[in-house]
């Protein structure tokens, strides 16, 4: 059991936005996030790497049996979460490169094993590089610089590449995306699934789940999980829509 | 959203001054305040020319005549010009003639900051002149640069041992009439360094000086000279620590650099002075003037300075740009925190033809501080096909903090191009939690965040600088200092 979401309620400024979230993710699933907009799949997404702006108000959140309310953000990266941002932030003057070597040398002291020398690194940079098609200029610019769309999610499948987290949390990672650049950062995350770690997918659109095929769909509305099921659910949502399940309830 | 979380940052820059202690080692002061006697006082004890007495007699009465400026975007507690002491020496016992001979305590002091003579003679082949309180204790490698015909040491010792030289060019580009501050440190400058280099001739090694202000209320009034003849090339630098103090310090430094035809000058300063507390008590000032000329064709200078310290910061290394093809350079970093204040910039004159200047500010503001950059790009008439490219770029930590820009462009002829760009930018929280949502502490993400920012200024730094200017970069803002 990878991670375990029990009876979680969270608010901002006051304002409750989930209200009571329980969720079962086990090493080598796949599960599908799926809902309208302002439904709370981003908050769930920031709640459980720890983003300090909501508060948890009640329930847990269990990641390898640890409780993971206790940990910092960085500890939780640590730990093996990672989240592939739905906006990921520009970070000017700091290459792509540098960032990453910092992040995976973190990590690694934080388990225990030594800094990775400067040859090895480069080697896995190349090696990962190839997996999410991109060439040498987008690493040697900085974080997210002047990137398009596309680049930047690109760019969050490459991270994921070198930092090999356990729990990947991938928010909206086809908004903005055309179908070549869906494909690509699709086929990026296929490659990356192992039978020990586990992904959650948050989506609007039935479309991504085409190839990255779900184990598992839930639909998050009004800060519930309020059915799930296998991923025939997100077909049937494409077909009939999310008033379908408004109806349902 | 985020915005009214700033408790990543806020937590983040606070801390103590890393460099706080004093040395006690027995002091001999000038008695308390300024007249003429005072000058008289430090020139005596100086041993020195009397020409040298006459012109500080001359500075000192000018000085009477004029008022403290009060056009900076700073708030400056008025000074009490009467209530410093204008000359502290550690007291000589005998000549020092090697390493071995220097005050023990001294010498800790060294080692305290991370700066031992010793290992720099045997290691890293850094000359070093070494300045305590006002006096020059030991002139590291003066033999071995003898070799080359360079001269290398201390300000008070080239009054004496070349007075033609000294004569010849200070006070030819900062007179002591130029502002308040330089007339002030033409009649009270304790001392600092020269270095002649001769025609054709490469320094072969990086010049340096350590500086600490140690005694209370003391005024740090250095004078630095370097001269560049025909030809020749020499890397300067100049790092400072001071200990934690109550009492405001007056630092009113004056350098001036000479280049000849073909010569270079590249003068790299790292400085860490005493910023003031948490709460924006006590720190030095530093009031410095600092100006080259190119006086010859192709001649160069180059500023470089990594400002972290100080309570109030407001210097101007200048260049003026007199020899035709000359080229002139400013690459700034300065940081402010907590309560501390910056006005500090460039002036670049284009006299000659054909002349370039490039400017490089990058301002870093955090806590409640302020910090400005002033530059001034004159070319005039006659300095025909000459360029200027200026970029200020201003970086905000949390929101409590200010950066202001206060550029001034002068061109009197049309064959002239000058560009000018600017930046604002902040460290946003989502910029801190994306790095550590990769596992990243905020401190090395606001240390990453912040050298890849300064890049391009540190990178103009000399090696042996640029590590230690990237690890002062972090800590400054870590809080270490105040």
């Amino acid at each position: 059991m990878l991670l375990k979401i029990i009876n979680l309620h969270a608010s901002i400024k006051g304002k409750e936005i989930l209200k009571g979230i329980n969720l079962e993710v086990n090493q080598g699933e796949v599960h599908a996030i799926m809902g309208p907009n302002g439904t709370g799949k981003s908050t769930l997404a920031s709640v459980i790497v720890g983003r300090d702006v909501f508060d948890v108000t009640e329930g847990e959140i269990l990641y390898n049996a640890k409780n993971l309310l206790t940990l910092s953000v960085e500890e939780r990266a640590r730990e093996g979460i990672f989240m592939g941002f739905q906006y990921p932030v520009e970070i000017p003057g700091v290459s792509i490169t540098n960032f990453m070597r910092t992040a995976v040398n973190e990590i690694r002291k934080y388990r225990g094993l030594d800094p990775m020398s400067a040859g090895e690194f480069l080697k896995m940079m190349e090696e990962k590089k190839k997996l999410v098609e991109i060439t040498s200029n987008l690493t040697n610019r900085s974080v997210n610089e002047g990137f398009s769309g596309g680049e930047k999610k690109r760019n969050e499948i490459f991270q994921m590449a070198m930092l090999e987290p356990t729990l990947a949390i991938l928010d909206e990672t086809d908004s903005g995306l055309d179908i070549d650049a869906l494909r690509v950062v699709a086929n990026g995350v296929n490659k990356l699934r192992t039978p020990e770690n586990g992904f959650v997918v948050i989506t609007h659109y039935q479309r991504l789940l085409d190839y990255i095929i779900p184990d598992f769909v839930h639909v998050l509305f009004e800060g519930r999980i309020v059915k799930s099921g296998g991923k025939d659910l997100a077909l049937e949502l494409e077909e009939k829509g999310y008033d379908w399940i408004k109806q349902q309830l | 959203m985020g915005s009214d979380n700033n408790n990543i940052l806020d937590a983040y820059t606070s801390g103590e001054y890393k460099y706080g202690f004093h040395s006690d080692i027995e002091t001999e002061y000038a008695p308390v305040g300024l007249n003429e006697d005072t000058v008289r006082y430090i020139s005596a004890r100086k041993e020195e020319p009397v020409f040298m007495l006459e012109y500080r007699l001359k500075a000192y009465r000018h000085w009477l005549t004029m008022k403290m400026p009060t056009w900076p975007h700073l708030e400056i507690p008025p000074i009490d010009f009467q209530n410093i002491i204008y000359y502290a020496a550690p007291k000589k016992k005998k000549e020092l003639g090697s390493l071995d001979e220097v005050d023990p305590e001294l010498l800790a002091t060294f080692n305290k900051l991370g700066i031992s003579l010793e290992e720099q003679k045997k290691l890293s082949g850094v000359a070093v002149d070494a300045v305590i309180d006002s006096v020059s204790v030991k002139t590291t490698f003066s033999e071995t640069l003898s070799k080359y015909g360079i001269i290398f040491c201390s300000f008070s010792e080239a009054v004496k041992n070349h007075p033609d030289l000294v004569k010849k060019y200070m006070g030819s580009i900062v007179p002591y009439t130029d502002n308040f501050f330089s007339a002030l440190n033409s009649a009270v400058f304790s001392d600092g360094s020269f270095c002649y280099i001769p025609k054709g001739v490469r320094c072969p090694i990086e010049l340096s000086t350590y500086f600490r202000i140690n005694a209370a209320n003391t005024g740090q009034f250095e004078r630095t000279l370097i001269v560049a003849d025909e030809g020749a090339y020499v890397s300067y630098m100049e790092g400072c620590t001071a200990p934690q103090r109550d009492e405001n310090q007056l630092h009113a430094a004056v350098v001036e650099i000479v280049t000849m035809k073909d010569a270079e000058v590249k003068y790299s300063t790292v400085q860490n002075w005493y910023p003031g507390d948490k709460n924006g008590k006590g720190g030095i000032y530093n009031f410095v003037t600092k100006r080259g000329i190119c006086k010859g064709s192709n001649s160069k200078i180059s500023w470089t300075q990594v400002e972290t310290g100080s309570a109030i910061t407001w210097k101007y290394p200048s260049c003026i740009l007199l020899g035709d093809n000359s080229v002139g350079e400013f690459y700034s970093v300065a940081v402010t925190n907590n309560y501390q204040q910056a006005d500090t910039g460039t002036k670049m004159l284009h006299l000659g033809r054909n002349t370039k200047s490039t400017i490089i500010s990058k301002g870093i503001s955090a806590g409640r501080s302020n910090n400005s950059y002033r530059g001034l790009v004159r070319i005039t008439k006659n300095a025909v096909n000459s360029r200027n490219y200026s970029q200020c770029d201003s970086l905000l930590l949390g929101d409590k903090c200010g950066a202001h820009t206060f550029p001034y462009i002068q061109t009197e002829n049309k064959s002239s191009i000058v560009e000018h760009e600017a930046t604002t930018s902040k460290i946003s929280e989502d910029q801190l939690f994306y790095c550590q949502q990769r596992g990243i502490d905020t401190e090395s993400a606001v240390g990453l965040i912040v050298n890849g920012y300064a890049k391009e200024v540190l990178k103009q730094l000399p090696m042996e600088f640029a590590v230690e200017a990237q690890k002062l970069l972090s800590i400054s803002l870590e809080g270490s200092v105040g």
